[in-house]
């Protein structure tokens, strides 16, 4: 078995309205930072997982993603991993 | 009615049991019986309330982990025997996150958590749970952050189509999409809401909508 590190991201689907981006946007634009056109806040999950190989980290971290750390119905997903 | 039971399901952060008991005990005459999450035993349960607070802390997305106890992996079977089931405010977040209900509850609209009274549109007769509001507007308290029900345009229409549009906003206060602020299953035998009606069983707090809804558990 090897260790590996997985980050895994999550965003709200483009068609969800994200209020909390919107409020950060307009702090933004408060600081006095211009052109930014849109800001949208996701999570970021980081986990280390044993694994045989790396489609078992695959099948791993697709099924916490769909079962768990994402609501598909509002939200994507997507991740990277690398062997520790 | 002495021989029914209600369960109200109790999870580490829940906030509203204790005032589902009140009201059913207390304003309806109706027999309680607090279940722990991690119990699995709903024998004797006629129906169930899942009452709103805030299980695990929110942690992740309101009603994500609360999903995974033992009593929800019950309460799929209790829902096949045809009893019914209400989730109220955070019970109405676990049922989608389940899968009891099709959508998904995210944050309101203006970020402001609301807590006042809103009136609603009783839109379905499916299941009973609304017989004493036929045509009529009823009004019941909301108290939320993430009580905005989001749903694509195909779910949108399988609601529509199948009569399971439980209750709209009059004024879409958290910015639902299509108003709604309540949906059924295809049976009619499974209610989400986010508005409390345990918090409407008497007139000396502002009304007594609720507790035509909440009698409705037994019927």
């Amino acid at each position: 078995m090897s260790q590996f590190l997985v980050k895994v991201f999550i965003r709200l689907r483009p068609s969800v309205l994200d209020p909390a981006g919107e409020a950060i946007k307009s702090a933004a634009n408060k600081l006095g930072v211009d052109g930014i056109n849109s800001l949208r806040i996701g999570k970021l999950i980081e986990t280390e997982l044993e694994a045989s190989h790396e489609n078992e980290v695959k099948e791993k971290i697709e099924l916490l993603c769909d079962r768990l750390f994402a609501n598909n119905v509002i939200e994507d997903y997507e991740y990277q991993f690398e062997k520790k | 009615m002495t021989s029914y039971t209600v369960g109200i399901v109790v999870f580490p952060g829940s906030n509203c049991d204790r005032d589902v008991s009140w009201a059913l005990e207390g304003c309806l005459d109706i027999k309680t019986k607090f279940i722990w999450h991690e119990s699995s035993d709903l024998s004797g349960i006629d129906s169930v309330v899942l009452p709103g607070g805030f299980s695990y802390g929110d942690y992740l997305r309101c009603g994500a982990v609360a999903r995974f106890s033992s009593l929800i992996n019950a309460l799929h079977d209790f829902v096949r025997t045809g009893r019914k089931v209400i989730g109220i405010c955070n019970g109405f977040q676990i049922l989608t996150e389940a899968g009891f209900l099709p959508g998904a509850l995210t944050n309101n609209k203006n970020l402001n958590f609301i807590c006042k009274d809103v009136e609603l549109k009783v839109h379905s007769q499916k299941g009973g749970w609304f017989k004493s509001f036929i045509d009529k507007n009823i009004t019941l308290p909301i108290a939320h952050g993430e009580g905005r029900y989001y749903c694509d345009d195909y779910t949108y229409k399988e609601l529509l189509d199948n009569d399971l549009i439980a209750l709209k906003y009059i004024d879409n206060p958290n910015g639902s999409t299509h108003e709604i602020a309540g949906i059924l299953n295809k049976e009619g035998n499974v209610l989400g809401l986010m508005p409390h009606p345990e918090r409407a069983c008497d007139k000396n707090i502002g009304g007594i909508d609720g507790e035509y809804i909440l009698k409705n558990l037994i019927k």
